[in-house]
């Protein structure tokens, strides 16, 4: 046996969507973290709710990346490959490397498995090209059933345990300590000891398989860590993360918060995760649709919670109405928008950035509201309570940008200290302003004030027609209206956002790579590559979007060459233009559902630098 | 706190001359003061109509929001701050046609909300349409040769949703029109009252059967929960059930005594006979025609809310994060 050393390593489940397999992946980057390696996972699944078991539709996967030091994409393709059928082999296999090594279920390859999976021959590694030799090929079914036998389980729920022989074989390849596993199941199934301890049973039948029977033909990989950040860490997914955020925001403005969501994929684990947490006060409302869903924020808004609606594209059409009545009323809510392939219904389980321009100009009338994007699953918390910051603290609706790779793919989390995150300070209406404040009134930054009802000497009233500067009564004055517009805008640009940060060759790059939002870790991880083979290239990655980074221009007029890369046909490139003078970058535009592939982004990037 | 009509006056109303909504907003300024909720902890919220300028009139708390979603937004802010008495106001387009999808949920879900729907069976503000209360064959810009569909009946659409509050009163009668406002604000949940209200411009007379004191008179029934159901100048006609249904009659004739009038049963769960009341055309229903006691929503969510903090260990962010899984890297 050889034991290699590697910087990372990608590992993907596939299997039948019932199979288990989020969980085995789950498992797996949890006792990878645990040692101290980095972590990025993408779950894949399939669109049908039950496809038919062994199809090609059914198939679902989990890939997890991990990696000695950073790691900042789930990778683009995997050293090792878990098939559980013939489904999931005919499927998966195009993302596996040439040298992967395959792990199969035989049992899984019958002929009923393999007509369904549609091969034409019983000879199925010869069809796909497989070498025989990368494949560790075992009869997982037979093996959970027979380490069963003595339990007492039936069938149906021996055959459950298969995630965890192939995760047991995993571990082994990977020369991972089991008790962490060990524990999590412990814990997953305290109240069904039984469970639990069937599931450690096979893991370690999966486990002394591979050391007993293939040690002498695989290798077994050694993912040692650099540069460790010490601290309590958890996994979690971006849509928990921005959850989490908004929960965090709330505590530290000492307000209520109030979600009006409806379901809609792939925001509605923000919906189910929100939900859970009435202990803390949240208020979770399922409303009629996204209409009343922004609606009813908006109301909770103006009765003083910290108010959040959650969707994706879809439901934005549908919220910009009352969106744009924050933004007349000039009230606090972050709607979120976990974008999703479009137009219209579109590729709803596949991930895009078509949605900036609608996020920016998606409204009748000027209608200015500031624009964040989260950059990694972990950053959607800082984005989440950043939204929620600006938003209170400005008295406007605040439009906060994942999408569905952020959304459901997971990263290590280091537990937040919510002391280290700054105050969160809305501009409550000062008690000595009874009798001479009217509600249009600004503070020193351009902010109106925020007078809660239930306050005595404040009642007034809001609405969607335009407003007199001083006495906040109807007006349809022409020079009042521009005074108001011009306020409106004035208060958006001015609101204070962190500088753009320029990674990489920094002083001399020859590249600059731009780009918003969850392709971070592709676009890093493109720029790492080329760096390694001596390139000067630098990376500058856009969170806050509106209002831009004072610094905006001087990054991008720095370097020779700027290449803007985003998921749709140049939004940000478009903007960008808009905003600063004479900029015309080259750009990288890919429509595909699919996250960008790092290998695709250098060979681009790199073709650029040379021409 | 006693107050008057004046401390929830605002402001001078745009209304035309002799539109209804001046008498119905008389009545709710003197509704407010005899109920006795400050103004400071009162919200009154509209959409886009008419009558949905009626918040920039009082001097609560209000929002003159967008088209259609004033129901939902008053749902939010109930929820959000149930300690606030919430007023939502609508005409008939903006509650029962762009908003009839709120309309429905809020009485579903039965939201502690006063909601006011004026109907005038016509867009005013876009001069002249026919509304979703327009009788079939109704003549108006948008229908020239006469509408081809049927209107909504708002009490059929309440209790269609489910709804357990339904009140009804004429905007020029002011006693009928507060005796409704008062029973919507004690009844915990929706409470629907619809105000026949006149268009002076666009649908003049639309109401006329009853919109003076001698109509009322001849051609409605006030009801009253407990109480037979008789009206008519003297109160010489009784309502009768018929089969599954019920009608007027007259004292006297045909047989009929006073023994025979039904008894007003507003509290009753089964709305089967108060929606019959609600649709007769003759003579038209006011007052309190349902008032059914239900678990609100925002009590409910609020109890939930207080059930979960008793069970559940964790109750802010930091002891949040410890119930996941946690490991530490040295």
């Amino acid at each position: 046996m050889e034991i290699k050393e590697k910087e990372s390593v990608v590992v993907r489940f596939s299997g039948d969507s019932g199979d288990g397999m989020q969980l085995a992946g789950n498992i797996f980057s949890t006792v990878s973290a645990t040692v101290g390696n980095s972590i990025s996972t993408f779950p894949d699944y399939p669109a049908d709710i039950r496809a038919p078991q062994g199809s090609l539709t059914g198939v679902s996967g989990f890939q997890v990346h991990i990696g000695a030091d950073k790691v900042y994409t789930p990778g683009d393709q995997c050293d090792v490959l878990v098939a559980m059928n013939a489904a999931a082999l005919k499927t998966q296999y195009k993302f596996a490397k040439t040298d992967a090594a395959i792990i199969i279920d035989t049992d899984s390859f019958g002929p009923k498995d393999l007509e369904k999976a549609q091969f034409k021959t019983e000879d199925y590694l010869g069809e796909m090209g497989i070498d025989p030799d990368r494949v560790i090929a075992c009869p997982l079914t037979t093996m959970v059933k027979d380490c069963l036998t003595d339990s007492g389980m039936d069938v149906k729920s021996m055959l459950k345990c298969r995630n965890m022989f192939a995760l047991g074989l995993v571990c082994w390849l990977f020369d991972r300590d089991l008790d962490v596993a060990f524990n999590f199941l412990k814990e997953k199934f305290a109240k069904k000891p039984g469970i639990a301890e069937a599931n450690i049973k096979v893991i370690q039948a999966g486990y002394d398989y591979g050391h007993n029977t293939h040690s002498s033909v695989a290798n077994v990989y050694r993912i040692e860590t650099k540069n460790k950040v010490p601290g309590r860490y958890m996994d979690i997914t971006g849509n928990k993360a921005t959850a989490y955020g908004f929960i965090a925001a709330a505590e530290k403005a000492g307000l209520k918060l109030y979600l009006g969501s409806y379901p809609i994929t792939p925001a509605t684990d923000v919906l189910h995760e929100l939900s859970k947490h009435k202990s803390l006060g949240v208020t979770t409302v399922q409303c009629e649709d996204e209409i009343a869903s922004c609606a009813s924020a908006l109301g909770a808004s103006f009765a003083g919670a910290l108010a959040v609606t959650s969707t994706s594209g879809p439901g934005i059409c549908l919220k910009s109405e009352a969106m744009n009545l924050a933004v007349i009323m000039e009230l606090p809510l972050v709607v979120l928008d976990v974008q999703r392939g479009g137009p219209a219904t579109g590729l709803p389980t596949k991930s895009e950035q078509t949605d900036l321009l609608q996020a920016l100009f998606g409204r009748n009338g000027e209608s200015p509201m500031p624009v964040i994007a989260a950059a990694s699953p972990t950053d959607c918390f800082d984005a989440a309570y950043a939204a929620c910051k600006i938003a209170l603290e400005h008295m406007t609706p605040v439009i906060l940008m994942t999408d569905a790779f952020v959304a459901n793919g997971s990263g290590a989390f280091k537990l937040p200290n919510l002391a280290d995150y700054p105050s969160i300070n809305p501009p409550y209406v000062p008690e000595e302003l009874k009798g001479t404040w009217t509600p249009y009134m600004r503070t020193e930054n351009g902010t109106r004030y925020w007078a809660v009802p239930g306050r005595q000497g404040f009642e007034h009233i809001l609405g969607g027609l335009e407003k007199d500067d001083k006495t906040g009564a109807i007006s349809t004055n022409p020079e009042n209206h521009d005074l108001m517009t011009r306020k409106r805008q004035a208060k958006i640009d001015a609101i204070p956002v962190p500088d753009l940060e320029v990674l990489g060759d920094k002083d001399d790059a020859d590249l600059l790579i731009v780009g918003f939002g969850g392709t971070f870790g592709h676009l890093h991880a493109a720029m790492d590559e080329m760096r390694a083979t001596g390139k000067k290239v630098a990376l500058a990655h856009f969170k806050y979007i509106n209002p831009l980074p004072k610094n905006t221009a001087e990054v991008l007029k720095k370097y020779p060459k700027v290449v803007v890369a985003e998921q749709n046909m140049g939004q940000l490139a478009g903007w960008l233009r808009m905003k600063v003078d004479n900029f015309v970058p080259n750009q990288f535009n890919q429509v595909k559902g699919q996250p960008f592939v790092v290998a695709e982004l250098v060979e681009n990037f790199t073709e650029l630098l040379n021409k | 706190m006693a107050y008057t009509q004046n401390d929830f006056k605002k402001g001078q109303p745009r209304w035309c001359p002799g539109c209804g909504d001046h008498f119905f907003l008389a009545s709710l300024h003197k509704a407010m003061a005899e109920i006795g909720v400050d103004p400071w902890n009162t919200a009154v919220i509209s959409g886009i109509g008419c009558s949905s300028r009626l918040p920039h009139y009082m001097a609560t708390y209000g929002m003159n929001t967008i088209h259609g979603r004033a129901a939902a937004i008053a749902t939010g802010a109930k929820v959000a701050n149930p300690n606030l008495t919430v007023w939502q106001v609508s005409g008939d387009g903006d509650g029962l046609a762009i908003g009839g999808n709120h309309f429905i949920h809020a009485n579903r879900r039965n939201i502690n909300l006063n909601m006011i729907l004026l109907n005038n069976r016509i867009y005013g503000l876009t001069k002249g349409q026919y509304s979703p209360t327009s009788p079939r064959g109704f003549v108006s810009k948008s229908s020239p040769y006469g509408t081809v569909e049927d209107p909504f009946r708002p009490a059929e659409l309440c209790f269609g949703a489910r709804g357990h509050f339904f009140a009804r009163a004429v905007a020029t009668d002011a006693p009928g029109t507060i005796e409704i406002l008062k029973a919507a604000y004690e009844h915990k949940g929706a409470s629907v009252c619809e105000i026949l209200q006149n268009c002076v411009i666009f649908n003049n007379g639309t109401h006329d059967a009853v919109y003076d004191k001698a109509g009322r008179a001849k051609n409605a029934i006030y009801l009253k929960h407990g109480e037979k159901m008789l009206f008519g100048e003297n109160n010489e006609y009784g309502i009768v059930q018929e089969g599954f249904g019920v009608k007027a009659v007259k004292l006297g004739e045909d047989g009929y005594t006073e023994a025979d009038v039904l008894v007003h049963d507003a509290k009753c769960e089964d709305n089967t006979l108060q929606l019959k009341l609600a649709e007769m055309e003759w003579p038209v229903a006011l007052g309190v025609i349902r008032d059914v006691e239900a678990p609100t929503y925002d009590d409910s969510i609020t109890a939930q809310i207080e059930e979960v903090k008793g069970q559940k260990k964790y109750h802010n962010f930091a002891e949040l994060l410890e119930t996941n899984d946690i490991w530490t890297v040295k």
